[in-house]
């Protein structure tokens, strides 16, 4: 039997035999890092500290931005009233009334106006008030939170990233909600009710290194409105702030409470925020109104953010070009050989057509693999440091996330080269097969970041092949953010592993088609 | 295994066209086979369903008793060169090589040493797309030799050679067969296997005219006539009569025998003591052998196709 490692070093051998082939790889692997690090330097950012302040731009306009427990980048702003909680203990609260504004933005605010003028009576979705405990009043502390919200019922969340639905519905005075928070050492329960006397828990957070001394109290919090208009080939967005005001009472404080008086002050905030930096509290006895604008959530790209970000696969822009490159030399690796009647010879030789087609596979999907490692690495590397000079904020993430990034790209072009041997083998020629390769691997991604509606796009990148290109997505979709989640954006509809699936499930199913048609055909 | 290759009663059609039908003939160790008939009579395709390469709609063919698709390294055991221009043109002969070596699971020696054998020392490593046609053979005959195989089989090895490699090919041939090897050779014209096959398949029309050694052909297509030189003529007639042969005085000291071979001739005057000067067989040419043989079948030549006219 020929066994496999044979066959693979016969191919191999082809291979990079034909000096071609071999260019076009290295050319491929040139214009995934060139075009990735055109594209990162395309873009400038300036800024003004202050309205009449000399004009920055590049890294002098990049905003610090908080650091969550997970490590990612988090808006952390809004109004908190609040006290020391120095060791377990609860507090409970009704809250029964939640109103707000919110500018269309568009407006300028002019000197001397107020960010109020101009806008319109009501709630954003996620506008958020409730209670909270939290390590520390510095942007990007571990909390936890119960709120309710402008859209979306009672929640908790905490740690920016972890939301779980608690009651629906809008709190009022005809409806109030009770919402309660327990700290029995860094465990944190969350409980809400409609009447205060029948609790149910929401969730529980753990909130590791919470220290003994946290501080706790009501907090609100309004993100920044946007609207989304669509039109051919997107959409786009105007965002504006806005700003929630809630009435809590009947706070109650149970458990090791030093019972210090009530504080109220902006947290986080500054010029970067998605908030108004309008807040502030009244208190009656316990009954509280508080006012709070900003956002206490992970950043996610896009205008959402309030401030010019990017991401790890931003400079990976360029692999869709290099792929082009790739699946031609993968399908002409075939069908090349169907064109100097050379197919009769590898068949004459290794008469096993499928492990024949195998060898092909692995041959193609290695150096593609390699390829597409080296072009994302270097577009990485040398990319990201011009889009950080330019004034963008990196949002970071784990170093697993990182290498799934650049390792799945690699996997990406190798997967769609092995596609394009398949479609070789299937289709027999140049032309047909290197269309066929472009047409269902490149072209839908193509269209679907630039021209297609975002609902046709979705569909594109759930179907094709091209869903593997999710695969390349480093900051997850949340829904307790409102963001506009497109394929232009970075978002991707499939999720990271399931649009990877796709990708390969392609691969696969072409294999077998081609080894069927191999098979059964005349040589 | 022994180094055969037994085609039986195979059958193949493209489309509405019958390419092979109940092709049959065996080639056996250490004979140059001819495998002869005019264009589209079914050489290549026959070869191609021996290497599996065709499937064939009904009978088979079996290479040492077995499918050449179940051999472990078939190279190994049979080497084969349907179409010298089947190369990918920018690749060197030598790495053209190298990858079929390993695909037998050769070490790279295999390579130089074929090279030397094909008479391609020194063009090793230029591109295959810048040989002659001359050459692209010599590389075909190369890869056919990698696995040092037992059985040989050319599709129309003669196609493009010069003189001089005619003649070189023809030795070549000779000196695999003295080796024991089984080889099969294609060729539309019967000329280029004078002096090289023992054997001949005779094909048309996808099937099996004449399957028969090369002395046996001539020898029938020379009626079977010697033309004996001698002084003792009433001796000769009667010792060659008694022998079972007609002889009949074409001169004053000329005897035409049918009956007899030229060998058997020389063994029944020996044996009789009977003195002559010459025994010489009437030879007919390969090719007028060949004309003589498909003369009777004229719809098994090649039908002139619109392609000529092109």
């Amino acid at each position: 039997m020929i066994s496999g490692v044979e066959l693979v070093r016969s191919e191999w051998v082809k291979f990079r035999s034909v000096r071609g082939w071999v260019i076009g790889m290295i050319l491929a692997a040139l214009l995934t890092l060139l075009l990735g690090v055109f594209v990162a330097g395309n873009g400038s950012i300036g800024c003004q500290t202050s309205p009449n302040g000399p004009v920055l731009s590049g890294k002098a306009c990049t905003p610090a931005v908080p650091i969550g427990p997970g490590g990612e980048a988090v808006t952390d702003s809004f109004y908190f009233v609040r006290q020391p909680l120095a060791g377990n203990g609860s507090i409970t609260v009704r809250v029964t009334s939640l109103t707000g504004m919110y500018s269309n933005g568009g407006q300028q605010v002019q000197a001397g106006q107020s960010p109020l003028a101009g806008m319109t009576k009501g709630l954003v979705p996620w506008s958020k008030a409730g209670i909270l405990i939290t390590a520390g009043t510095r942007p990007g502390s571990a909390y936890a939170a119960m709120l309710v919200t402008g859209g979306h019922g009672v929640r908790m969340q905490y740690d920016y990233t972890h939301d779980t639905a608690g009651l629906p519905g809008l709190a009022s005075a005809a409806a109030p909600r009770w919402l309660r928070l327990t700290r029995s050492g860094d465990v944190i329960t969350g409980y809400d009710s409609t009447d205060g006397t029948h609790w149910a828990v929401v969730g529980t957070a753990k909130l590791a290194g919470l220290p003994a001394a946290a501080q706790a109290g009501m907090f609100v919090t309004s993100p920044l409105h946007t609207k989304t208009e669509p039109f051919f080939g997107g959409s786009s967005a105007q965002s504006g702030p806005s700003q929630a005001t809630a009435v809590f009472d009947s706070v109650s404080l149970r458990g090791d409470w030093p019972r210090a008086a009530w504080t109220g002050a902006n947290v986080g905030g500054g010029k970067y925020s998605p908030g108004t930096g309008i807040g502030g509290f009244h208190q009656a006895g316990r009954g509280f109104t508080v006012t709070g604008s900003g956002d206490v959530a992970p950043v996610v790209p896009g205008a959402a953010a309030g401030f010019p970000t990017t991401t790890i696969e931003q400079p990976l822009a360029g692999v869709f070009v290099g792929l082009i490159v790739i699946v031609v030399v993968a399908a002409m690796f075939v069908t090349a050989e169907y064109r100097r009647g050379l197919i009769r010879v590898t068949f004459a030789a290794s008469p096993r057509r499928g492990r024949v087609l195998a060898a092909k596979a692995v041959v193609v999907g290695l150096v593609a693999f390699v390829i597409g490692l080296v072009g994302s690495v270097g577009a990485i590397m040398l990319g990201l440091p011009r889009l950080g000079n330019e004034g963008l904020v990196l949002l970071p993430v784990s170093l697993l996330t990182e290498a799934r990034v650049i390792v799945g790209t690699a996997a990406l072009v190798a997967l769609a080269a092995v596609l394009a041997v398949a479609l070789g083998a299937i289709l027999r020629r140049s032309a047909a097969a290197v269309t066929a390769a472009i047409v269902v691997i490149v072209l839908p991604y193509l269209l679907a970041v630039t021209v297609l509606p975002v609902d046709v796009a979705a569909w594109v990148l759930r179907l094709t092949p091209a869903a593997g290109f999710a695969i390349q997505q480093s900051i997850p979709r949340y829904p307790q953010v409102n963001a506009i989640y497109s394929p232009a954006g970075g978002y991707y509809p499939a999720p990271v592993w399931v649009g990877f699936a796709v990708l390969c499930g392609y691969a696969v199913v072409a294999l077998l088609a081609a080894v069927v048609l191999l098979r059964r055909r005349d040589a | 295994m022994e180094a055969t290759i037994e085609v039986d009663r195979v059958r193949k059609r493209f489309g509405r066209a019958i390419a092979l039908d109940g092709m049959t003939f065996t080639v056996r160790p250490g004979l140059v086979t001819g495998f002869v008939g005019p264009n589209g009579a079914g050489k290549s395709t026959t070869m191609r369903v021996i290497l599996g390469l065709d499937a064939p709609d009904d009978g088979q063919a079996l290479v040492g008793g077995r499918r050449y698709e179940a051999l472990a390294h078939p190279m190994r055991f049979l080497g084969s060169l349907l179409d010298a221009g089947a190369l990918q043109p920018s690749r060197s002969a030598r790495n053209h090589l190298r990858w079929l070596a390993y695909s037998q699971g050769l070490p790279a020696s295999r390579v130089s040493d074929v090279i030397e054998q094909a008479g391609l020392t020194g063009v090793g490593k230029r591109k295959a797309g810048g040989y002659s046609l001359g050459m692209r053979q010599r590389l075909g005959i190369a890869a056919a030799m990698l696995g040092d195989p037992a059985i040989l089989m050319l599709d129309e090895p003669f196609n493009g050679l010069d003189p001089e490699g005619i003649v070189w090919m023809r030795g070549f041939l000779r000196s695999l067969a003295r080796q024991g090897r089984a080889v099969l050779v294609s060729s539309h014209l019967m000329s280029e296997l004078q002096d090289t096959a023992d054997h001949l398949v005779i094909v048309g029309r996808g099937k099996v005219i004449a399957d028969t050694s090369v002395a046996d052909l001539v020898a029938a297509a020379s009626g079977d006539r010697v033309t004996l030189r001698t002084t003792a003529l009433p001796a000769a007639m009667a010792a060659l009569e008694c022998a079972g042969a007609a002889a009949i005085a074409t001169g004053p000291d000329v005897l035409t025998i049918s009956g007899l071979s030229a060998q058997r001739v020389v063994t029944v005057l020996s044996t009789d003591g009977v003195q002559f000067s010459e025994v010489s067989a009437h030879h007919a040419t390969l090719e007028q052998a060949y004309m003589e043989i498909t003369r009777d079948a004229v719809d098994f030549r090649a039908e002139p196709t619109p392609e000529v006219a092109r």
